[in-house]
């Protein structure tokens, strides 16, 4: 029988059953035990990045051609008809004439869920505008199974900006499949939003607002960080939060053992350095990460049996 | 005192009756009725007995779908829709609110893709306490309603 992946658009997290998700999780980690270099052997991939982007790109196309399989595309939308005026719907389906699945990111929201409808090859979302990326919480989820030995009933702290980061949006969302307790931790202006912590009312999961980085490090399992960005502040408002929302190796001394630090990167100023040396430090294991869970991802995608 | 009839009855069509008053114009855009070409007769502000205000629509020779009745749900959840022939009611909606609506209100999120495409607006529609929320298949915000549900 195939995979439940088989053929199968990605475009969302909550489109994903907590099977899915397993499943997902466990082919990243016999991928990065075992790699392989035929899964997408004699498969072309259409890698079309209408915004431009670093990590989820290359990580992209890292993981095709380690899988042996080819890659077409582009890496900025300005080269391409869609500067002509062509619209998204007649771009993919000429692209998905072409390859056997479709990678994108674009600046727009619910364009990778518009390109699945146009699409004849699965379609994968790369990012679209402030909506979803579900490969950044594809990878998050196997980092945490990865530290923690599990999914079930993780404590997790999310901190920083909770308002517009729509990582941890979908994170949020992913971990209530698997009965996770959450501390949110951000300034007033950048709180979590409502329809997220509805969510989490409506299937009776339990969180707590959190003003005080400190009050929450010894309790979490997972931490969480975030970018806060200086724009959305005025200059006066900044200072004052500013600091509030750092994470210093100092701070780490209460942790539990099995305590690690996450950050979808790249980070300016909210992890100093000093953490990066402490046993707790695993973003850039996590960055990492981001190749094997995309490997995994279009090898169920893309073949019946992995 | 004589009682004389503000609207008149109406042979075969549809009686949208019980519309808060202010929404019998938005309606009668929403459904396109005057494109019809078909005799409409509308009444504004006219006094209820359990409503104080409220608007009438009367549609010579155009039954409203169930699927029209509960998109209408939306403006006006205590209306009232009835098909008529030959001066009987033959059909009496109860509005349901639709589990999904197509093509008819714009997406509010002005940066969602479905503005520059060739597709349909689709919004599925869920209350929620005493707000009716409406989210877009595309760019997957949830708005309420009455963000939402605005003839333009």
């Amino acid at each position: 029988m195939a995979n439940p992946l088989y053929r199968k658009h990605i475009i969302s997290i909550p489109d994903f059953s907590r099977e899915e998700l397993e499943l997902v999780v466990e082919t990243a980690g016999k991928l990065k035990r075992n790699p392989r270099n035929d899964l997408l052997q004699g498969k072309l991939v259409g890698s079309c990045f209408f915004e431009p982007s670093t990590r989820t790109r290359l990580s992209f196309e890292t993981a095709v051609q380690r899988l042996g399989g080819d890659i077409i595309g582009f890496a900025d939308g300005g080269n391409t008809s869609a500067k002509k005026g062509e619209t998204l719907a007649d771009s993919i389906k000429i692209i998905s004439s072409y390859a056997d699945a479709v990678v994108m990111r674009h600046p727009k929201e619910g364009a990778a869920r518009l390109a699945s409808e146009f699409s004849s090859v699965p379609v994968i979302n790369g990012g679209d505008g402030s909506n979803q990326h579900p490969t950044q919480t594809l990878l998050d989820l196997f980092t945490i199974r990865e530290t923690q030995g599990t999914l079930e009933n993780l404590t997790i702290a999310f901190v920083g900006d909770l308002k517009y980061g729509r990582t941890v949006h979908s994170l949020t969302q992913a971990l209530s499949l698997f009965g996770a307790r959450f501390y949110f931790v951000a300034p007033e202006q950048l709180a979590m939003p409502d329809y997220i912590c509805e969510e989490l009312d409506e299937k009776g999961i339990e969180y707590t607002l959190v003003d005080s980085l400190d009050d929450v490090i010894p309790l979490v399992d997972i931490m969480y960080m975030t970018r806060v960005q200086r724009e959305r502040f005025d200059e006066a408002e900044f200072k004052k939060i500013q600091g509030q929302f750092v994470l210093r190796a100092d701070m780490l001394k209460s942790a539990r053992t099995n305590m690690k630090v996450m950050h979808p990167l790249p980070r300016v100023d909210e992890i100093t350095v000093d953490v990066d040396a402490t046993p707790h430090a695993y973003y850039f294991e996590q960055a990492k990460n981001g190749v094997y869970a995309r490997q995994a991802l279009l090898s169920l995608v893309l073949n019946e049996t992995v | 005192m004589q009682y004389t009839r503000t609207v008149e009855a109406l042979k075969q069509g549809t009686v949208i009756d019980h519309i808060p008053a202010g929404q019998g114009v938005n309606i009668l855009r929403l459904f396109k009725l005057a494109e019809t070409g078909e005799r409409i007769t509308v009444g504004l502000n006219l006094s209820s007995r359990h409503m104080g205000a409220k608007d009438i629509i009367k549609v010579e020779n155009v039954a409203l779908t169930e699927e029209q009745a509960n998109e209408l749900a939306l403006f006006a959840p205590k209306a009232t829709v009835n098909v008529i022939d030959n001066f009987e009611v033959v059909k009496k909606h109860k509005l349901e609110l639709p589990e999904s609506i197509e093509g008819i209100f714009a997406c509010p999120n002005s940066n969602c893709i479905s503005h520059a495409e060739p597709v349909k607006s689709f919004f599925s529609v869920r209350a929620q306490a005493k707000d009716i929320k409406m989210k877009c298949k595309y760019c997957e915000k949830v708005f309420s309603k009455d963000i939402v549900a605005v003839v333009r």
